[in-house]
């Protein structure tokens, strides 16, 4: 997937419109998951606004995020940046299932006693 | 046998006196040109415009009618504007059920700043009017 | 049948060049009406004008059309030549051959063909026209000022100075309002008491001024120049000539009980008390929903004591009806309740409060008598977290959509003002934005930061936990620095939104005013008419119309006081001489008209009709205040019955018009 897709994606899975932010940090002021997350709760909703979708991807904070929705009920504007945090964790949970084998590494792989049928199946279960 | 006189439509156009009357004004302020056959009736706000109006006018051979006003939310009268656009929605889809085209019809906001707007609205309502022809049906032929 | 003058203006080449104006003045010669015809070459100039008056005079003219520019140009200066020469001005018509015809046109066939239709339909128009005059209505020279604040109170002042008697009328016991409840005012630091109480003794002795204090607009009918004012006179259960304003009742009174709004309820109030001792009027007021002798009979403690017999248990409200000429609209604010900020604490802990009850506990006059203490225990307090927006700026639906606009400097001078006189106090201050603009403002914000070593945080509060040992935690964010803070604090101060005194609503519908979503008035233009309302002769001051500081409401309220002299200084008031009216025969009394009228113009009476052979009905017919209409003609087109019409651009007018532009 090319990244303004996976942008434009994220954005709608979260259901949330970013723009209206006016930058208060009352979400990051409230997160009690705060210390453990690299990038913070306000940072997800002004990275996704700046279209830095890559950093929020590889970010510890969408595992270490509770979900508990404190910032969602303390926003002012109505911006909910657990759903932001929650769509890039959708999105890293979806490309795991993108290609793990490439094709041409197969034949190499292959082992006389694996059953042609496992080889079809796993083929089918990991290339998309 | 009467004279075969060459077509030009006769478009009449009803401007509010805050907005849009202003607008034509500045239109010819500016010298921004528009056709010579549309011709303009002042009220003083687009919800004077009564239906019966733009009846007579297509009854007496009028081939389009405009009616230009304040943009909404301005509306010296604060709110005349959103009245008649909305008789004129009615009035439009009725008189198009008529077979009067959607077309000859139509509804422009001018502010009194858009001289441009007002004289391109005329120009281009005239170039249509022109392209759909004479219209006949709403014609009363015993008025010519 | 009219007899009509054309007179077609050359306008120096302007028209002349792409006109044939004299083809135009011979052609309509032959149109019904008109008995002359002539051009000129500056209709406008004085000779012009001159040649019009003669031929009126000589021709005996009805009817006068002018082929010139724009009506928005000279209509008014030829219709006031067609009045010199004794016709009614509404007998005049333009047709618009420059604006129109000649500056856009230019091939001269076309052109003068243009001119010569356009002048034809001016010519049936005025066929059809009628004289018209304007309504002329008396203005009665008093104004209403409804609420007694800092903004109230500078219109009355400013109005009374001018030499028209003012009424103000006040539904707390005293006028003063909020500014009387703060302590000291930004940016310069005066006490606010010392720069408002002389004010509010100017309004008390002057003799241009009416006080209705504890009272409440019951009705108001009529329009500008004209108002009907029913104003309740609460019944304060005190004799108010009788009362001396010495405070032996409040002392007397054995129910202590009652929660001291003029402290934002941080202490109690006697039943019978005076809201401050420098309350005008200086007049003691009895709380019947307290008072122990007016809800079981049993005490009358304060009438024993009172040493002038001003008190009277039996008294009741009083309606007074007065007229006036113009209402100028003051209600103010009040900050908005924070139910549904739980985050804040402010209903579980008596430490997080608001920043005007942080004015009362600074006041000298307030419960602490100006010492800052802690609410829930008196200690002094070490550390002092402030938070601004809370409420403002909030599109969730918890609070308001708005910036409150005072609060960033009402919390710097907060901020400065405990560090002034507390140097062991630590203030932070959590902000999202500081909006400081205004005269020596952001100098004032930057003093607090810099000179008083204020910290101010760039981030939002989340939470505010009390703790067990009485003190606040406070976690917040601070954006700058990245990180989550937690701040142990001892109290806790919420900016809090500000929104319009709730009573505007009604107010407003008795004013037939228009109010925005957020309950605010509205102007009758955001730019050029800020201190009118849509509705003539209602004007706004303070709060009421947008949020706003003192200096700004000061200046407003002088603007509204200078609109509302206008108005006085006029003996009458000429209206709109095209205005609407039924005609009664087909009325059939439906109400549509005055539903879509947005001025209220329009009301119904019962009028009794002769149907012939002696014998009459009685029917609902609308009528029209010429005063209030302004000849919009929505109520023409709306009537179902045709029964409605509007003077000088009537539906025969109009339809006569249509016919001649289509008369091919």
């Amino acid at each position: 997937m090319e990244d303004k897709y996976l942008l434009s994606d994220v954005k709608r899975y979260s259901g949330t419109d970013t723009s209206a932010c006016m930058r208060c940090g009352k979400c990051s002021g409230r997160c009690p998951a705060y210390n453990d997350m690299d990038i913070k709760p306000h940072q997800f909703v002004t990275l996704i606004e700046r279209g830095d979708i890559e950093k929020l991807m590889q970010s510890k904070s969408i595992w270490t995020c509770l979900s508990c929705m404190a910032c969602v009920e303390r926003c002012p504007r109505n911006v909910a940046p657990a759903q932001v945090i929650e769509a890039v964790r959708d999105a890293v949970v979806r490309q795991q299932y993108a290609n793990k084998i490439k094709a041409e590494d197969i034949p190499a792989k292959i082992d006389e006693t694996i059953p042609q049928q496992l080889l079809v199946s796993a083929f089918r279960k990991y290339n998309k | 046998m009467q004279e075969v006189k060459e077509y030009t439509p006769l478009i009449v156009a009803f401007c509010c006196n805050w907005c849009s009357y202003a607008g034509a004004d500045l239109a010819g302020s500016s010298r921004l040109s528009y056709p010579a056959n549309v011709k303009i009736i002042r009220v003083p706000c687009s919800c004077r415009v009564n239906p019966m109006f733009i009846l007579k006018a297509f009854q007496r051979g009028a081939d389009g009618v405009i009616m230009c006003g304040c943009h909404p939310g301005d509306c010296h009268y604060t709110s005349g504007n959103y009245y008649a656009r909305r008789r004129m929605s009615l009035l439009f889809s009725m008189l198009d059920y008529m077979g009067i085209e959607r077309e000859r019809t139509r509804v422009e906001w001018v502010s009194a700043a858009e001289g441009a707007k007002f004289a391109n609205v005329m120009n281009e309502f005239a170039k249509t009017i022109n392209e759909l022809g004479e219209n006949k049906r709403l014609e009363d032929l015993r008025c010519k | 049948m009219q007899r009509i003058g054309v007179f077609v203006c050359w306008c120096g080449s302007n028209i002349a060049a792409t006109v044939d104006v004299e083809r135009v003045a011979e052609a309509v010669k032959s149109e019904p009406g008109v008995v002359f015809s002539t051009q000129y070459q500056y209709m406008c100039s004085e000779n012009g004008q001159q040649l019009i008056r003669q031929a009126i005079k000589e021709h005996n003219l009805t009817g006068v059309v002018v082929c010139s520019c724009s009506p928005r140009m000279h209509e008014a200066t030829f219709r006031k030549t067609a009045e010199s020469a004794g016709i009614n001005p509404y007998m005049v018509e333009i047709a618009n051959i420059r604006e129109q015809v000649s500056w856009i046109h230019k091939d001269i066939e076309e052109g003068t063909e243009k001119a010569i239709i356009l002048a034809r339909t001016a010519i049936a128009k005025v066929n059809l026209n009628a004289p018209l005059t304007a309504g002329e209505t008396k203005v009665t020279k008093r104004a209403l000022v409804i609420g007694g604040g800092i903004a109230g109170i500078q219109s009355a002042l400013d109005i009374a100075e001018a030499g028209y008697e003012v009424d103000i009328v006040e539904t707390k016991p005293t006028i003063g309002g909020r500014m009387a409840q703060l302590d000291k005012t930004f940016p310069t630091l005066d006490c606010a008491a010392c720069i408002l109480t002389p004010k509010m003794v100017d309004v008390a002795q002057n003799e241009k001024i009416t006080l209705y204090t504890y009272s409440e607009i019951e009705d108001v009918k009529g329009f500008v120049g004209n108002f009907s004012v029913k104003i309740r006179k609460k019944a304060r259960y005190i004799n108010e000539d009788a009362c001396t304003g010495c405070g032996v009742c409040m002392n007397a009174c054995p129910s202590k009980k009652g929660l001291n709004e003029f402290n934002q309820g941080l202490n109690n109030r006697p039943a019978i008390y005076i809201p401050f001792a420098q309350a005008i009027p200086n007049i003691a007021v009895i709380d019947p929903q307290q008072c122990l002798k007016i809800k079981n009979g049993k005490c009358g403690l304060c009438a024993m004591k009172c040493p002038s017999n001003a008190i009277d248990y039996t008294q009741t409200d009083e309606i007074v009806e007065r007229e006036y000429g113009a209402i100028v609209v003051a209600t103010g604010y009040k900050t908005i309740d924070l139910d549904k900020f739980g985050e804040y604490a402010y209903n579980e802990s008596k430490d997080v409060v608001t920043s005007l009850e942080l004015e009362r506990l600074m006041n000298a006059a307030g419960p602490t008598k100006g010492t800052l203490l802690r609410p829930s225990d008196g200690e002094h307090p070490h550390d002092i977290t402030f938070i601004q927006c809370v409420g403002s700026r909030d599109t969730s639906g918890c609070g308001k959509p708005y910036c409150s606009k005072i609060c960033c400097m009402y919390t710097a001078k907060h901020a400065m003002l405990i560090r002034e006189k507390y140097p062991d106090v630590k203030v932070h201050i959590f902000y999202i934005d500081v909006r400081t603009p205004g005269k020596n403002y952001d100098e004032f914000y930057r003093r607090a930061a810099e000179q008083y070593g204020v910290d101010y945080i760039k981030g939002m509060v989340g939470k505010v936990y009390p703790q067990p040992n009485g003190k606040l935690l406070v976690q917040g964010s601070d954006l700058i620095n990245n990180e989550q803070v937690l701040i142990e604090s001892d109290m806790v101060v919420l900016a809090t939104a500000i929104e319009p005194e709730p009573s505007v609503r009604r107010i407003a519908t008795l004013l037939t005013t228009s109010i925005d979503t957020n309950n605010f008035l509205t102007e009758a233009h955001a730019k050029l008419r800020p201190v009118e309302s849509p509705t003539a002769g209602i004007f706004l001051s303070g709060v009421c119309q947008g949020p706003k500081d003192i200096p700004e409401t000061v200046s407003q309220a002088s603007a509204c006081a200078a609109k509302v002299i206008g108005l006085l200084a006029k003996n009458t008031l000429k209206g709109n001489a095209c205005v609407a009216g039924p005609d009664e025969s087909m009325c059939n009394g439906c109400s549509v008209c005055a539903n879509v009228c947005p001025y209220g113009a329009i009301t119904y009476v019962d009028k009794e009709f002769r149907l012939g052979g002696g014998k009459t009905e009685t029917r609902r017919v609308s009528q029209v205040n010429q005063a209030i209409c302004q000849g919009c003609g929505a109520c023409t087109v709306a009537c179902p019955s045709g029964a409605m019409d509007l003077k000088g651009f009537a539906n025969k007018q109009i339809m006569a018009e249509v016919e001649a532009i289509c008369k091919r």
